[in-house]
């Protein structure tokens, strides 16, 4: 299909919310209430604290509320605890946390079997969808794969060969 | 209750958890009637954001019926049918007192860098999301909406954050009447963003990606001229052609960290995480863009850095105006749009799927799988 010319009159709605003063446009700062500096607003009642939450050492207080899904735990725990000894603005902050995510998963499937459950992880990543809708990139990926993994056998198989070889060759001189 | 539950890259599932209580007493309990998956959460489910952790529920775009509020709630009744914008926030604070509804003090104590968004990640605050049959609302007060008693469920979830991403990104861009806006990304929002860009006045408005059926939807939804930047040799070079090589005056990023199109941001970005993300169309955007233009982002990045030519932005004296969305400073407006018929945000909905049903939407969305533009999720609750 080609692109048309478009008349922009004829769109619905052309220009009902044009205002040639809304710029420059949000966000923009609002001086209206700079009255008070700081933290100053009347804040909101404290949630009780029932789970560790981490806090930013940019902050000065806990959030008057917070999330409390999935608190830190186990490894991943220990190293999301180091994370936030770094401010926002390192990056070992961040690389901690993605470090800790991946050691998470590891925790995740470990916490599966442990409660007797073995994850279904082509299930979880959605093969009945790839099957419905994309059965030959299915089969693409999985030759590839196989190719891949042969071509790993293959290397493997010729260096234990060559390394046997090798040994043989010296015995004999 | 169902809730979708996240064990690591490409790989979620629906288990049973329980059904979350007020934990504070401005909080509501909703039980969800639709769910989407946003492409912000295909950030998330690649493990890209930082501290998402395993067990945690995603969902950050849902309406649903209110089935709890704590002692201090006055303004919602259980029973209520409620939009509840993507952002929690108090309304109180030095920020939500501005309208930056997105950016409130009082609701995210693991980050300063971002406020709280539900199911995106303790980063964003460790909520937990709306891909559930039940999910916790606080601030129930501030944020939830009442549905319209003639409004479609469908446009009623969509104006949870699609719509007002997609509006904030043509108003952030500061559109002039016969302003040219080039929009990154046919998704969801950048078919929003594109669409509302007529609302600005805007005099031609040019969609960029590199999906075709997205791009055909967007050449008539929006309305827009749109290309596939596989097919161009150089996009930048292509924008700056069809401009008399001045550049656009507007450019929106509604990509973000997924981006494909650039090798190193791919690398850097997707696969080694050394960038908050590939900032391909973040790059295209500050190129393509004319002196003294404006680029607008709503695309999502993580919080590390990225490699873009911040020197052309400084030579070129462009202007960026970037933010999460302020839904409800915005939805009053929207929804006046879409009484007016002059926005139809069902029509992005293509997939409408049971949420146990939610591994293969996810992989359905993230592979761009059956025509997919948007993914529905319907609890087994609101089925009955």
């Amino acid at each position: 299909m080609k692109n048309l010319p478009i008349d922009p009159s004829k769109v619905p709605g052309w220009g009902v919310d044009a205002n040639p003063k809304n710029d420059p446009t949000y966000p923009m700062r609002d001086r209206s209430h700079e009255d008070k500096r700081g933290m100053s607003w009347n804040r909101p009642p404290q949630q009780e604290e029932t789970v560790e939450i981490l806090q930013s050492i940019e902050r000065n207080n806990l959030t008057a509320v917070f999330g409390t899904s999935t608190p830190p735990s186990g490894v991943s725990g220990i190293l999301r605890r180091q994370a936030f000894r770094y401010s926002e603005s390192e990056w070992a902050h961040w690389l901690m946390l993605l470090a800790a995510d991946r050691v998470n998963v590891i925790e995740g499937v470990v916490e599966d079997l442990g409660r007797g459950r073995i994850p279904n992880i082509p299930g979880e990543m959605g093969i009945r969808s790839e099957l419905a809708h994309n059965r030959s990139g299915l089969v693409r990926k999985a030759l590839i794969a196989g190719a891949v993994l042969g071509v790993g056998i293959f290397a493997a198989r010729i260096a234990t060969y060559n390394k046997g070889g090798r040994r043989s060759g010296t015995r004999r001189s | 209750m169902l809730a979708m539950n996240y064990r690591g890259p490409y790989r979620v599932r629906v288990d049973r958890k329980p059904v979350p209580v007020c934990e504070h007493v401005q909080d509501a309990v909703v039980r969800v009637t639709r769910t989407c998956i946003c492409g912000s959460d295909l950030h998330l489910y690649h493990g890209m954001v930082p501290d998402t952790r395993v067990g945690m529920t995603f969902g950050h775009e849902f309406i649903g019926v209110v089935e709890e509020v704590g002692p201090s709630v006055r303004n919602l009744a259980v029973g209520d049918h409620v939009i509840v914008p993507f952002n929690i926030a108090c309304g109180q604070c030095h920020f939500c007192k501005q309208g930056l509804f997105g950016n409130c003090h009082e609701s995210n104590s693991q980050a300063t860098a971002v406020g709280a968004i539900y199911g995106y990640s303790h980063t964003a605050g460790g909520y937990d999301g709306g891909q559930a049959e039940y999910v916790r609302v606080p601030y129930a007060d501030v944020g939830p909406c009442k549905i319209p008693s003639n409004m479609d469920l469908d446009d009623a979830v969509l104006l949870t954050d699609v719509v007002p991403t997609g509006y904030q990104a043509a108003e952030m861009a500061g559109i002039q009447p016969g302003d040219t806006v080039v929009v990154f990304g046919a998704g969801p929002v950048g078919i929003m963003a594109a669409r509302c860009a007529w609302l600005f006045g805007a005099g031609r408005v040019i969609v960029i990606d590199h999906i075709d059926y997205r791009l055909d939807f967007a050449r008539t939804y929006c309305p827009a001229e749109v290309y596939n930047f596989r097919s161009l040799e150089d996009p930048v070079v292509f924008l700056k052609k069809t401009t008399d090589s001045l550049g656009a005056d507007v450019c929106i990023d509604a990509v973000g960290g997924d981006a494909a199109g650039s090798a190193l941001h791919t690398l850097m970005g997707t696969k080694l995480k050394l960038e908050g993300g590939s900032a391909t169309a973040l790059h295209w955007a500050i190129n393509s863009v004319k002196k003294g233009g404006v680029v607008s982002i709503v695309g999502v990045y993580g919080p590390t850095g990225n490699l873009i030519p911040i020197g052309n932005v400084v030579n070129k004296g462009i202007t960026i105006r970037a933010n999460q969305a302020s839904v409800k400073r915005l939805l009053p407006r929207l929804i006046e749009h879409i009484e007016a018929g002059r926005l139809n945000p069902k029509a992005l909905v293509t997939h409408k799927v049971p949420l146990e049903e939610i591994a293969d939407a996810y992989h359905i969305f993230s592979a761009k799988l059956d025509g997919c533009i948007k993914p529905v999720l319907v609890p087994p609750s609101a089925r009955r």
